[in-house]
């Protein structure tokens, strides 16, 4: 038979030698490599004092965004819904009243904004379809929760804190990305 | 002898000295478990436990704690009795083994002369090697009383690898014996102190033989077979739960502690530190070496019981077997022969 590749190695079947069946020098062998393991870097990273950078381009949760004023961005369009491969976005839009344009940026608003943490795959592909610059990705992640119910995240859990009634809040949820 | 001219100050010094020993041995013993994971830690590249208190020092006290505070439960099938008695026989007797060690030389207190080894008999190895048989009963016990298949198979294998691997533990002393002339570790240790060389160098197969057998009776890797998981579940303390399952695996490391006491004694030197003269220093001081010495010989000891079982895997039982009777008991009966024709010829 030819062999698929030149990699296969022919199983040794010689009977072993009197110093092999001692086993005692492998043994000693064997421990001379785990002893050198002691002196050897560890790879762990103590986890909550030290954590795993990520890489820059990680995408994380979504966060629905804020213009500079304060005033929601997301218009309700349904790009990204649509977009959306793993469908995980459900948005219910509603046209903005006299006297809330301190609220949202434009005439319509996503009065219900739901994405569901469990169906999403963080693809991004949302951020790319969106044309106002309302949803982006972050670079947290979803904390566990005890329900499924707990991973659909509404309009409270994604909205960005206010730049101008709490502007440090804000600053940490953009991020260094951002 | 009437009651007045007993010795009262004796029995109370061997009292204090028991509870020393006892107490600091499962103090060593706890942080010997802390020891253990850090040595399988560091050899596998990983921190170990470093969370409970600096450098995860108080992890021993956290398992202790876990241990009692769980459920006590006992089988309703079970020997209640024995069920219990299982546990505390381990303990007892792998602490027992503790009485015939000399941990030192003679200190000098309230002006009188304390030997630093709770009973100096005549016959020292043969009372270790009857304490150290019984422990296995502790298995046999618990295996038994648990009413357990995988319980009962794991004690009979403890019961025969004991029995197999006594008899090349047997001859490799007998050797021993030959060369010293006595029973009594505190001679063996003394002559050593006194004479040029430590034992092993008139017998290292012999010291190869002890330790390998020291290694099976203590069931460590790699003949913990007795709690082989793959094939036994959990082994004979299966059932166990509490600080009872604590108990037996505590034995185990007692045992550990002891039967490195026992080769340091025997074939090491016992408290013997190398290059340096006790007589030149006052004699509480050169006691107090001795027993530093002593400890170090015990942690080196147990260091190489865990860095051979994080490097070894488990025997068959097959192979186990066909090691203890095929190979160790003829090389012991070598060494012994060889011994007693190196005796004669030097005569």
């Amino acid at each position: 038979m030819q062999a698929l590749t030149h990699q296969s190695i022919a199983v040794n079947r010689k009977p072993m030698t009197f110093w092999e069946r001692l086993y005692l020098i492998n043994i000693i062998k064997g421990m001379m490599i785990t002893f050198s393991h002691m002196f050897k870097k560890q790879p762990t990273i103590r986890y909550p004092e030290q954590k795993r950078e990520f890489s820059p381009v990680f995408r994380g949760l979504h966060v629905l965004n804020r213009d500079e004023e304060g005033r929601e961005k997301c218009t309700a369009c349904g790009l990204c819904a649509v977009a959306c491969p793993a469908e995980a976005i459900t948005m219910e839009a509603a046209e903005r009243m006299e006297g809330e344009e301190n609220l949202y940026k434009e005439e319509k608003y996503a009065a219900k904004y739901e994405i569901n943490m469990l169906r999403c795959i963080f693809c991004g592909l949302c951020e790319e379809a969106c044309p106002k610059d309302a949803i982006y990705l972050s670079e947290t992640f979803a904390p566990a929760n005890y329900t499924r119910k707990g991973f659909i995240y509404d309009k409270n859990d994604l909205l960005i804190p206010n730049p101008i009634t709490s502007a440090a809040a804000y600053e940490q949820a953009k991020g260094v990305q951002a | 002898m009437t009651l007045h001219s007993f010795d009262w100050a004796l029995v109370i010094e061997k009292l204090i000295l028991i509870i020393i020993i006892v107490l600091t041995t499962l103090l060593i013993t706890l942080y010997t478990t802390f020891g253990e994971r850090k040595v399988a830690a560091i050899l596998q590249d990983r921190p170990g436990p470093n969370r409970v208190g600096p450098f995860g020092l108080f992890q021993p006290l956290a398992d202790g704690l876990k241990l009692i505070m769980k459920e006590e439960i006992i089988p309703t099938a079970a020997s209640k009795w024995l069920f219990i008695l299982g546990p505390g026989l381990a303990m007892t007797a792998s602490l027992m083994t503790s009485a015939v060690i000399p941990w030192s030389t003679d200190l000098h207190l309230f002006g009188r002369t304390i030997a630093l080894q709770v009973a100096d008999v005549n016959i020292g190895i043969l009372y270790v090697f009857a304490v150290v048989s019984m422990s296995v009963y502790g298995i046999m016990i618990g295996g038994w009383a648990s009413n357990n298949k995988f319980s009962l198979m794991s004690a009979l294998r403890a019961a025969s690898q004991a029995i197999s691997y006594e008899i090349a533990m047997g001859l490799a002393l007998i050797a021993l014996l030959m060369t010293t002339g006595t029973l009594s570790l505190k001679t063996i240790v003394a002559d050593q102190v006194s004479g040029h060389w430590w034992n092993v160098v008139y017998q290292p197969l012999g010291f190869i033989i002890f330790f390998i057998c020291a290694m099976a009776e203590c069931n460590r890797t790699p003949f913990d077979l007795p709690e082989a998981e793959n094939e036994l579940n959990f082994g004979y303390h299966q059932e166990y739960s509490s600080m009872k399952l604590g108990f037996y695996l505590f034995a185990e490391y007692v045992n550990m502690i002891m039967s490195s006491a026992i080769m340091a004694s025997m074939y090491f030197g016992g408290y013997d530190l190398p290059f340096f003269d006790e007589s030149t220093v006052a004699p509480n001081i050169a006691a107090m070496i001795g027993i530093g010495t002593l400890l170090i010989k015990i942690v080196l000891f147990v260091f190489l019981f865990m860095w051979i079982r994080w490097t070894i895997p488990r025997f068959r039982y097959d192979q186990l077997m066909n090691l203890g009777w095929k190979t160790m008991i003829p090389l012991a009966l070598f060494n012994m022969l060889l011994t007693g024709a190196l005796i004669l010829a030097k005569l």
